[in-house]
């Protein structure tokens, strides 16, 4: 059993203690159950569950978070790389709508 | 989840220089929808801002039909439903608003977990992609939600300000700007639509597992049919190459050949195709590695063996050591092509993830793709 974990020390999930007011908006949107809050504050408990989906850090309201986010997808990589874009899964944006 | 369409612009021409007012109501009332009430309606109610829709609460073998079809690539990108707002039973100022992407699949699966229940459901215009993927992208975010809240007039039919949103939308909505942009509060409610009537009735509370996303077995399994869909194409392709090249040989071209060599090649490439789109996905926790690379290589390498060791100590069902040697390289090669690009189906792996992945297997896959070639033709001519 190998489980459905991916590779270690890859994140680039970042959090600032300083900043972070313990609001626990990060463990509502996280669906990856990677924080916990101790002594108030918000920490990280398991950092290479984090698949940098950047719900934490888009309702972070001071800031405390930041995550090179993005769709961990291979196709989307090959795509950016062709077209010369960032990753983009370039998921139906309407071909015909109407 | 991979899809792959393009970019043609605004529904319906909306140009950019329009107020985003107008834009969004021009979008709104653009009738994707033919005239009658569509099948998953049941009548209509009157509000502040007009007649709305009413929504079934139990999906029909119609609904079921859709959901099964998309699940197959069929009309995948056009499954979804006009933008705005629609009402479930009687609803009144006080009842609660749900969130969610036109894609139809999404709003099926929040409407069927409403049975019994008064409540408004406010469609955003997603472009027909579902809420995960639309909310990586943003088209499910903030704006878009002020933008609609706006354009139905939200506030002149609720008393309250409270909007319930899926939980996988938080990677595209921001509830603080949308609290400092139009007063609104955005709560997010469970991942998962079935959690939604426990959520509810424990007062608006999710539990720890209510939070989490899964990949369990069942959710792969549906993935495979479509994954099949897609890379069936190149299936077609790549055999028709091989049969072509499977006349070649000693002795010049040979029709038997391809009865023989090139059915077997086919075969072959049916092997990786499977192992890739389909066993890797499925076994996915049970197979060892972590890059689903790793993954895919293993289950092809896994196929490969077994038809060598089958005719052992020859070289299997091959026609000699070189030909089994190309398939070696060529089935685990083509399969972790495949299974890497699940990664994008799957629920838990990250962008800097696959990339590090890539930066190995991409490579690798392409070295073992032309070496595989190479070996297999030498063994054409031996």
């Amino acid at each position: 059993m190998f489980g459905l974990r991916y590779l270690e020390d890859v994140v680039t999930l970042e959090l600032d203690a300083s900043k972070c007011t313990g609001c626990g908006n990060c463990i509502e949107v996280c669906p990856h159950a990677v924080f916990e809050i101790f002594e108030k504050k918000a920490r990280i408990v398991d950092r290479d569950a984090c698949m940098e989906c950047g719900a934490c850090a888009m309702n972070c309201a001071p800031g405390a978070l930041s995550v090179d986010s993005g769709v961990g997808c291979a196709s989307a990589v090959i795509t950016g790389a062709v077209r010369g874009t960032e990753p983009t899964c370039g998921c139906s944006e309407d071909a015909d709508c109407c | 989840m991979n899809e792959s369409t393009r970019n043609t612009g605004e529904c319906c021409q909306g140009s950019s220089t329009q107020k985003p007012v107008e834009q969004a109501r021009e979008q709104q009332e653009c009738t994707c929808q033919p005239e009658e009430a569509p099948h998953w309606s049941d009548g209509s109610i009157d509000t502040p801002s007009g007649r709305i829709l009413r929504v079934k609460t139990t999906l029909t073998p119609r609904d079921h039909l859709g959901t099964w079809m998309v699940h197959w690539g069929i009309r995948r990108m056009r499954y979804k439903i006009t933008p705005g707002l629609y009402a479930v039973g009687s609803p009144t100022q006080q009842s609660p608003v749900f969130v969610t992407a036109n894609y139809k699949m999404s709003f099926d699966r929040l409407r069927s977990q409403l049975w019994g229940r008064h409540a408004w459901i406010l469609v955003l215009d997603t472009k027909g992609v579902n809420v995960w993927c639309s909310a990586g992208k943003g088209t499910f975010g903030s704006e878009e939600l002020m933008r609609r809240i706006q354009a139905v007039r939200l506030e002149e039919i609720v008393s309250h300000r409270t909007l319930i949103l899926p939980q996988l939308s938080a990677t595209g909505v921001s509830a603080h700007i949308v609290r400092k942009g139009n007063g609104w509060r955005v709560v997010f409610g469970p991942v998962r639509s079935e959690d939604l009537p426990r959520y509810l009735d424990a007062g608006m509370k999710a539990t720890p597992q209510m939070r989490c996303v899964r990949f369990t077995l069942a959710n792969r399994l549906v993935l495979i049919p479509l994954e099949c869909v897609e890379w069936f194409k190149y299936l077609v392709l790549a055999s028709v190459v091989f049969l072509l090249l499977s006349g070649f040989g000693t002795g010049g071209y040979s029709l038997e050949r391809i009865q023989d060599v090139g059915l077997r090649s086919v075969l072959m490439l049916l092997i990786a195709y499977l192992a890739g789109a389909a066993f890797s996905p499925a076994l996915l926790p049970w197979i060892p590695g972590r890059a689903f690379s790793v993954k895919g290589a293993w289950i092809g390498l896994a196929a490969v063996v077994v038809l060598i060791a089958y005719g052992l100590p020859g070289p299997g069902v091959f026609d000699n050591w070189l030909e089994a040697g190309g398939w070696l390289l060529l089935v685990p090669a083509i399969s972790s092509f495949l299974a890497m690009n699940f990664t994008g189906a799957s629920t838990y792996t990250s962008l800097s993830g696959v990339r590090r992945e890539m930066r190995v297997a991409v490579p690798s896959q392409i070295t073992a793709t032309a070496a595989g070639i190479v070996v297999w033709v030498v063994g054409r001519f031996m």
